[in-house]
């Protein structure tokens, strides 16, 4: 299947989803669907950095808080309409993650994944001290009464979401399948060898690093919509950024798919989690499922699939 | 003596009392990052982790902190050998140490940070010794004991591993397995046996300094993450692997931080560590006693 194909193959699911939500006609369908199409865009995005080109960026929670505070400065100061927010604040996060890449990508790999922690931390730091979103504390957004051709907001919200988070997956497939994401991979594999067969090595980890950083802003800047108080604490939570790790890796890393299954399974479970058990406790599943999948099946779900598939076709 | 030259003079001091305390804190990641390569973002999981076991004895038995964690500081050293093995078997023989290593020790940093909420609760706890609270004053300079004894002892473990690395048989070996296992291995040593006693020794003084940090501030699960920053900046800053360069990054670390705390206010301590390693990386990412 071409790009755009998908695209809309990916399109229609989404409207396929919005249809189902929208005749169960319940808010907290629509608000627990939300955080399961925001963690796909989100392990979406790691992925194009972790997975194709194998480099970790621990500061996914980062690059969505300046997503979502995007918003909030917009809000405060424009009061531009959401979709219009939505690229803004990705082309905020996006050029973080051009500096990023630019200032460590030099480096071994593993000073990346460091330096993106320390980011993630040094953003926390100066949204608390800048009081005009709200410091510590935290903003209150208003959000508007109604929407236009939607019945609540949230509905809205949720429509949006998950056309985002079919435009990321449609991305991601694009990527994974061109020249681009071929020297991506050429990278992960080994890079002095890309190097030196003429793969352009740095220019092609900025663009992917500029990528993902791009769609977790746009997971984040919906936020304070979603949640309509924002402060620090809640936006940079550890947890999307373990989150943003754990589904790729337990859905599996080498495609599209895999990031796809693991937000859809772990996001979902999560939720019926949190209603039934409690929030610390479904933190602490993602954390052993994360360190249970990386020790025992490192090419996660879609791995384990297709060594089940080989054996058959061997057998 | 004016106000602010006597502000001056205690920031200072206050930094280098903390700096003494950042290089007990950092000098495990000195070993397991800088010498051994194994990127153990989980490291400040065993800093906290080491306070709450010194809180819990403190609070029933009524021993000292420090004490208590010297004493228990085998059991860490096995816990140590126990991760290491985990992390040899699964990862680093299979060639897969950097991408899934990573996302597998901030699974155990994260899995540590919540199951000490889900038994302690989110609330700050401290312990009971006699030298927290009485304070040493010399003219215009302050020297809280609080500060001063975690300093001392710091100070005395840094010393400690030093001579180990250096004049011991196994902490020569040490030092070998992080210029060369290859080179190691021919000679005849066992450089898994060697990088496993060195991972102990790495979260044995982890847990030792999480003692210091439950006197110096009271502690609850979360506030490892700060200390990702600072281990990693103090580790990079210093040189890798470079035992003087640890103790004289986190003086330096400390004093800039106690700066920032006392002219700028303590919402921003946090963003130095980082901003420093940023900068280190930046700049001279092999670190001031850089090999």
């Amino acid at each position: 299947m071409g790009p755009l194909p998908f695209l809309g193959a990916a399109l229609a699911s989404a409207a396929a989803v919005f249809a189902a939500g929208v005749a169960i006609g319940n808010e907290y369908v629509y608000f627990a669907s939300y955080t399961v199409a925001q963690y796909i865009v989100l392990a979406t995005a790691w992925n194009i950095l972790g997975g194709y080109t194998g480099y970790v960026n621990f500061g996914a929670a980062g690059f969505f808080a300046i997503g979502a505070y995007t918003s909030v400065v917009l809000h405060k100061t424009m009061s531009l309409p959401l979709l219009l927010m939505i690229p803004i604040g990705g082309l905020v996060t996006g050029l973080i993650g051009l500096m990023m890449g630019y200032l460590t990508l030099r480096l071994r790999g593993v000073f990346f994944a460091i330096a993106t922690l320390a980011l993630a931390i040094v953003l926390h730091t100066l949204i608390i001290n800048w009081s005009f979103v709200g410091g510590a504390r935290g903003a209150y957004i208003i959000r508007p009464r109604e929407v236009m051709l939607f019945a609540s907001y949230s509905q809205y919200l949720f429509a949006i979401m998950l056309l985002l988070a079919a435009l990321a997956v449609a991305t991601a497939r694009w990527v994974e399948r061109s020249r681009l994401g071929r020297g991506l991979a050429a990278i992960r594999d080994d890079e002095t060898a890309a190097e030196c067969s003429g793969v352009p090595t740095l220019k092609l980890k900025l663009v992917a690093t500029t990528l993902s950083g791009f769609l977790m802003g746009i997971a984040g800047a919906p936020f304070p919509y979603y949640v309509s108080y924002v402060d620090p604490a809640g936006a940079f939570n550890l947890a999307y950024g373990v989150n943003s790790i754990a589904m790729p890796l337990i859905g599996g890393m080498s495609s599209w798919i895999g990031p796809l299954i693991g937000a859809l399974l772990l996001g979902t479970l999560q939720q019926v989690a949190t209603v039934t058990i409690s929030s610390s406790v479904n933190l602490l599943l993602v954390g052993v499922l994360l360190v249970a999948f990386v020790t025992l099946a490192p090419n996660g779900i879609v791995g384990l699939f297709e060594k089940a598939r080989k054996k058959k076709s061997d057998g | 003596m004016d106000l602010t030259l006597s502000l001056l003079i205690n920031a200072i001091v206050a930094g280098i009392l903390l700096g003494g305390f950042y290089a007990a804190v950092s000098i495990g990641i000195s070993i397991s990052f800088g010498m051994l390569d194994i990127v153990n973002i989980a490291h400040p999981a065993f800093i906290i982790l080491g306070s709450f076991v010194a809180y819990t004895v403190n609070l029933h038995l009524g021993i000292d902190p420090i004490l208590v964690n010297f004493i228990l500081s085998p059991a860490f050293f096995l816990l140590g050998i126990a991760m290491y093995r985990w992390y040899y078997v699964a990862f680093e023989r299979r060639g897969r140490e950097s991408l899934s290593g990573l996302a597998f020790f901030f699974g155990i940093l994260f899995i540590g940070e919540v199951a000490l909420l889900l038994i302690f609760g989110a609330d700050y706890r401290t312990v009971h010794a006699p030298y927290i609270g009485p304070t040493l004053e010399w003219g215009a300079i302050n020297l809280p004991l609080r500060l001063f004894v975690p300093f001392l002892v710091s100070v005395g473990v840094v010393i400690a591993v030093q001579l180990y690395l250096t004049r011991t048989f196994t902490g020569r070996g040490i030092l070998a397995v992080s210029q060369n296992p290859v080179a190691l291995q021919l000679m005849g040593a066992n450089p898994q046996r060697i990088k496993a006693v060195a991972f102990g020794l790495s979260i044995a003084t982890a847990a030792v300094a999480g003692a210091f940090l439950i006197i110096i501030q009271p502690v609850e699960p979360s506030i490892g993450r700060e200390y990702i920053g600072r281990v990693f900046a103090v580790c990079v800053l210093g040189g890798m692997g470079s035992i003087p360069g640890t103790l004289l990054a986190a003086i330096i670390l400390g004093v800039a931080e106690s700066f920032t705390a006392t002219f700028y206010g303590p919402s921003w301590a946090p963003a130095v560590s980082f901003g420093l390693l940023l900068l280190t990386l930046a700049v001279r990412p092999a670190g001031l006693l850089g090999r």
